[in-house]
């Protein structure tokens, strides 16, 4: 450990509206893993930004090994030996490994010099990956691989990352664990953003803490608890999720011997998926992105029509069914996508509560829309769930994602459905906002509803799931009680590996 | 047997005339839309470029004047699609479709006085030897310069679109717009440039029509060539190659069945005279069935917000 190699005094910046960073200031030691912590909306994007040069700050300076640093666009910062890798990859689908690589460097050597030292320097730092490969057809894991080997090969003196372990496998995650810790050995420093604390204490030297903007206090990861961390982000002490449950009742939603051909050119097949989940549980599904989640839920929301026996509910066929008739019955649906697929975006709060709940909630009178009702009913999701916003006519693009999450998963919960199911219910959302999301499932389970959670975050699932599956390449893993599974069993479920294999580890 | 009324050199050569505005226009278009900007006014910048061209060359006697002017009066016509829907952040469609009405407009005002003239003529090339060759001399080397110029453009975007860092940055800005400003790249720039780029080769292929293929000036002259233009890049699936093979199939087919029509070929003249366009859209909808695809933020607006 040797001097501070990024200082930051003083940075503001300001939106209309908003003030984003508000005269943040820390130091990040050379080759040290810094943690910068915060709720959604704290400011964590918006200074990383600045220190890529992607946003001008307003006021208040940097200096990178004591040399003033102010980056006016990303190429000075990556000369300056600062790389980032992005929360939503900044990678090209269409184009090759190696054309991905090339476009983030400031000299890329010819393309083929350019195949053999990714290659090197993926076998260095154990990630393999082929240069020539179409990064369309790439999983997330291989995808996060392409921007981290693109900012190695610039040599970079600081590596910011955003959130880089969501869609990782366990696995997966310990690899790039391995990778970072041989980088700070190599004297690089490492800016990691995050909201997995376990994560952030087993790998970080440091964290700052923002909230609203401002830093608001900095701690040592590993001898901070989880918890007074999280207090630290959200400003005051919040409820864990509590399980308070009944038995189990009646299987309500049985799913048998379900397989759809893949859609598009990067979908996934689903092959022989069969489970049944009961009144008063919770069935969690993992697996890395892109194993067939998407699909599964369009299977189960009516979106993707499959032959009417695969799917029953309480007995009766429903896969003949669209997506009306099933939220009739009781089936209720929120994808993982919140702009676009579960929320319209530029309708208001109102409207997007009217798009799925105007037949259970009632608020349709022989075509016409009652406003009042559907006003009621949208204010109803925002005190219910604490969506921060200034009221029901909002766009729902103008809400944050964590709020808009808390309003799509609300609006869902809120029509008594029987049998939920949700895709990443959590997904971006702050610790406190997801406790409460996680709270509502549970509370749903207990009053009687079944419920599907899919997500790829195996705390979630290990917190409120009575029974675990994993999908990998469209199939799914025998399902268990999720009581007693270990990490690495789930990790072996979402790699693929079934009942036998896991028995001998 | 009237088939014998056609002589195939005559034939192939007028089919490399014939596709050379089309070909000129599809090349500038493939560029902007590879970087992302779906362009509809072809046909308006191309009418322009046709009577721009074609009154320059009038008032100097220089054919070679009269293309720059084709050139400057594309870009100009593009440059304002550009503020429109880079900066302004107008929509794509609607801007383009309005630039088309709009150029169409301003040629029939521009080109008042130019009715019934006759333009300087573009010297054919007389190449020593090559030229003189038998066949291979009349078909390919004995034409104007513009042919060659617009063949080696092709040459240019396709390997600039292949090899280089600027072509793969351009394709960058196409496919993925945020991504491409998250590292860096001015896509808004990138992306007026590519605009001003095919503005000037619409121009170019409209005054070689109005100054070589017709010669002469006539309201609408340009008559949907900017459209089967766009719809080339779109059944090339974006790929250079391909748009040059549809400009030949299209300017072959046409040439083909006026020489059929002349030679009294007993098929409907109104059957021969759409043959063009079906022959040419059917062969590139069956090219086009494999998995490529259009560039990721084709027609999308890019503002640089958070």
């Amino acid at each position: 450990m040797t001097g501070d190699l990024l200082t930051v005094s003083g940075l503001t910046k300001a939106y209309p509206g908003v003030v984003a960073n508000d005269a943040v200031s820390f130091a990040i030691r050379e080759g040290e893993v810094h943690a910068l912590l915060g709720e959604n909306g704290a400011g964590k994007s918006t200074l990383v930004k600045m220190i890529y040069g992607l946003v001008k700050p307003d006021s208040g300076t940097m200096t990178l090994r004591g040399a003033p640093y102010a980056p006016h666009d990303p190429h000075a910062a990556r000369l300056a030996g600062v790389a980032m890798v992005f929360q939503h990859f900044s990678l090209f689908d269409a184009m090759s490994v190696a054309e991905n690589v090339a476009l983030g460097m400031e000299n890329p050597p010819p393309m083929r010099d350019l195949a053999t030292r990714i290659r090197e320097v993926s076998e260095t730092y154990g990630l393999p990956l082929d240069p020539d490969r179409t990064v369309g057809d790439l999983s997330a894991g291989e995808r996060q691989r392409v921007e981290i080997i693109r900012c190695l090969l610039q040599e970079p003196r600081l590596l910011i990352m955003d959130e880089p372990t969501s869609v990782l496998t366990p696995q997966e995650v310990e690899i790039l664990f391995q990778t970072l810790r041989k980088l700070t050995g190599e004297g690089v420093a490492i800016l990691y953003i995050s909201h997995k604390l376990e994560e952030i204490r087993a790998l970080c030297d440091h964290a700052t803490i923002l909230r609203q903007g401002r830093n608001v206090g900095t701690c040592t990861p590993r001898e901070t608890s989880a918890r007074a961390m999280a207090e630290l982000m959200v400003g005051s002490s919040f409820a864990a999720p509590e399980r308070a449950r009944g038995g189990k009742g009646d299987v309500l939603l049985e799913v048998s011997g379900l397989s759809v051909a893949a859609q598009g050119q990067f979908g996934t097949a689903l092959h022989a998926i069969s489970f049944a989940v009961q009144a008063g549980e919770v069935l969690g599904i993992g697996g890395v992105a892109g194993n067939g989640q998407d699909e599964l839920l369009a299977v189960l929301s009516g979106e993707m029509p499959v032959p009417a026996e695969t799917l029953r509910l309480k007995g009766a066929t429903i896969g003949q069914h669209g997506p009306s008739q099933r939220r009739a019955m009781g089936l209720l649906t929120a994808p993982e996508e919140r702009l676009g697929h579960a929320a319209a975006p530029d309708m208001s709060l109102t409207e997007n509560a009217i798009l799925t709940g105007a037949a259970r909630e009632n608020l349709v009178n022989r075509g016409f829309l009652k406003w009042d009702a559907a006003e009621a009913f949208a204010r109803r999701i925002i005190t219910g769930f604490d969506v921060r916003t200034p009221g029901p006519g909002t766009a729902a693009r103008a809400l944050s994602g964590g709020n808009l999450q808390k309003f799509v998963i609300g609006r869902e919960v809120l029509q008594r459905p029987e049998v939920l199911v949700v895709n990443q219910p959590t997904w971006g959302v702050d610790a406190a906002a997801a406790a409460a999301i996680r709270q509502a499932l549970l509370d749903l389970a207990a009053g009687g509803a079944a419920v599907i959670c899919i997500s790829q975050d195996l705390d979630e699932l290990i917190e409120i799931s009575d029974r675990f599956g994993a999908l990998s390449e469209g199939r799914l893993s025998e399902i268990r009680p999720t009581q007693g599974l270990s990490v690495e069993e789930i990790g072996l479920m979402m790699g693929g590996a079934h009942g036998m294999e896991v028995a001998h580890v | 047997m009237v088939l014998s009324s056609i002589d195939p050199a005559l034939l192939l050569a007028s089919l490399i005339v014939a596709s050379t505005p089309i070909l000129l226009a599809a090349l500038g278009e493939l560029v902007v839309e590879r970087a992302g900007v779906l362009n509809l006014g072809v046909e308006g910048m191309m009418i322009t470029g046709a009577i721009c061209g074609f009154a320059m060359a009038v008032n100097t006697g220089s054919p070679f004047v009269g293309f720059v002017a084709a050139a400057v009066g594309g870009a100009i016509l593009a440059l304002l699609f550009a503020l429109l829907t880079q900066l302004a952040l107008a929509n794509q469609v609607a801007s383009g479709l309005a630039l088309t009405l709009f150029g169409l407009g301003l040629s029939s005002l521009l080109g008042q006085g130019y009715v019934g003239i006759k333009p300087p003529p573009t010297t054919r090339l007389d190449l020593p030897v090559l030229s003189d060759l038998p066949f291979v001399g009349r078909v390919l080397f004995s034409h104007d310069l513009m042919v060659y110029v617009a063949l080696a453009l092709v040459a240019l975007v396709w390997g600039l679109l292949k090899y280089t860092r600027a072509g793969l940055i351009l394709r960058a800005v196409g496919e993925n717009h945020e991504a491409a400003h998250a590292l860096g790249y001015k896509v808004v720039r990138i992306r007026i440039l590519a605009i001003l780029f095919g503005g000037a080769c619409a121009g170019l292929g409209g005054a070689y029509l109005s100054l070589v293929r017709v010669p002469q000036w006539t309201e609408g002259m340009t008559s949907g060539a900017g459209w089967i233009a766009l719809a080339l890049v779109v059944f090339a699936s974006w790929k250079v190659g391909r748009v040059l093979l549809g400009a030949w199939l299209f300017g072959g087919v046409s040439v083909l069945q006026l020489n059929l029509q002349a030679a009294g070929v007993a098929i409907p003249v109104e059957y021969l005279s759409m043959s063009p366009y079906l022959i040419t859209i059917l062969v590139l909808v069956i090219m086009s069935a494999d998995k490529s695809r259009a560039p990721g933020s084709l027609g999308r607006i890019f503002h640089a917000s958070q």
